[in-house]
């Protein structure tokens, strides 16, 4: 028995929870179609000015309801939806657009992430033609280049000095023939 | 050049940082008012006090005055009044009551049980004036000049703080703006 009346209780939640969940339902008239259409379409474009993520269409705020009645009305007097926008921005200012106006104000908001878009692809730009300017010859030649820059550091030393220098270094080769006698 | 490079990451940091840290007491459920330094929207209305009979502009009072928005459902209200009931002891500003989306009779208890501090009620019970003035619930408050023309509002409660340092500076500026 509790469970039929669980099961009753379930299908009437199940009922009426998904209209509740999309929609505020309101009984209005409407001669054609087309009006229907664009009350549809003005009551989902305009944000709620109350609960402020929501549309009108889906808000259960107070106001909403009271927008969506004079939207109503104002199609039913044959204004446009120019005349509807203009009503709603002079009352509650660019807040219920959910699309901003290009303005001088929101300017930045609409330029803004090409703005990033740019200043990103020229970091990246020259981020790659510096490394890869670098990377382009072979590693020999790499090797070779950075032998170069020591090379091109000419120091005069004398005859003494040259003669210290040649038995230092014959010095360093047996030592590593040394080591590697060793291992 | 090159130390200036290598500070960029830290400069970028601190740029978002203050935007950010801004952006952490920037109040996103008050909107601003369209309507500021416009003219008091027309309007006819019954009032609360009065019977049947039709409220307009010329029933406001020509010097500055506030326009409370209100209804015996909303909490927030219920705190303002005292501060409200103050006000009008000490003769400060006259107060226009805007009693928005109530029953009448709800009303008239309310102001009954708590203290009337409105020097008039004007019933906006279907919202629809409400909307011109772009009120989107109660309590809000506005601060009307001496040519009927809007030139503060308050979204939001008041209580003594916002009474002290915003309402009561509001209406120094309003009243300085209008004699000279």
């Amino acid at each position: 028995m509790t469970a039929f009346a669980g099961s009753v209780l379930l299908a009437l939640v199940l009922l009426f929870s998904p209209e509740r969940a999309t929609a505020q339902v309101d009984v209005y008239e409407f001669e054609t179609q087309e009006q229907e259409q664009r009350f549809r379409q003005l009551s989902n474009d305009f944000r709620c000015p109350m609960c402020q993520n929501a549309n009108l269409s889906s808000s259960p705020g107070g106001v909403a309801a009271d927008l969506r009645r004079e939207i109503y009305r104002m199609i039913m007097e044959g204004q446009t939806d120019a005349d509807i926008e203009q009503f709603m921005l002079s009352r509650y200012g660019d807040f219920v657009l959910y699309r901003p106006r290009l303005t001088a104000q929101t300017v930045l908001l609409w330029f803004g992430p090409l703005l990033f878009l740019l200043l990103g692809g020229w970091v990246t730009y020259s981020i790659v033609r510096r490394s890869s300017g670098k990377a382009n010859p072979a590693p020999e030649n790499v090797a070779f280049a950075a032998e170069g820059d020591v090379a091109e550091k000419t120091v005069e030393i004398s005859a003494a000095e040259r003669e210290r220098l040649n038995r230092l270094l014959a010095g360093v080769a047996s030592d590593t023939t040394a080591d590697n006698t060793d291992r | 050049m090159k130390n200036f490079k290598l500070y960029l990451p830290v400069i970028v940091f601190a740029v978002l940082a203050v935007f950010m840290w801004r952006g952490l007491y920037l109040d996103s459920r008050t909107l601003p008012s369209v309507l500021i330094d416009r003219p008091l929207p027309e309007f006819q209305l019954r009032s609360l006090e009065k019977g049947d009979q039709l409220l307009t502009s010329a029933d406001l009072p020509d010097e500055p005055f506030i326009l409370n928005i209100w209804g015996s459902y909303c909490l927030p209200c219920l705190q303002e009044n005292p501060i409200f009931m103050a006000a009008k002891e000490q003769g400060i500003i006259p107060i226009v009551g805007l009693n928005y989306k109530d029953r009448d009779d709800a009303a008239r208890y309310w102001l009954d049980v708590n203290g009337n501090p409105f020097d008039l009620n004007i019933i906006d019970d279907t919202g629809r004036y409400g909307i011109d003035l772009g009120v989107y619930g109660a309590p809000e408050t506005f601060i009307v000049d001496g040519n009927g023309v809007i030139r503060f509002k308050h979204i939001g409660t008041i209580d003594y703080r916002t009474w002290e340092d915003e309402i009561m500076p509001a209406i120094h500026a309003i009243r300085e703006g209008d004699r000279s």
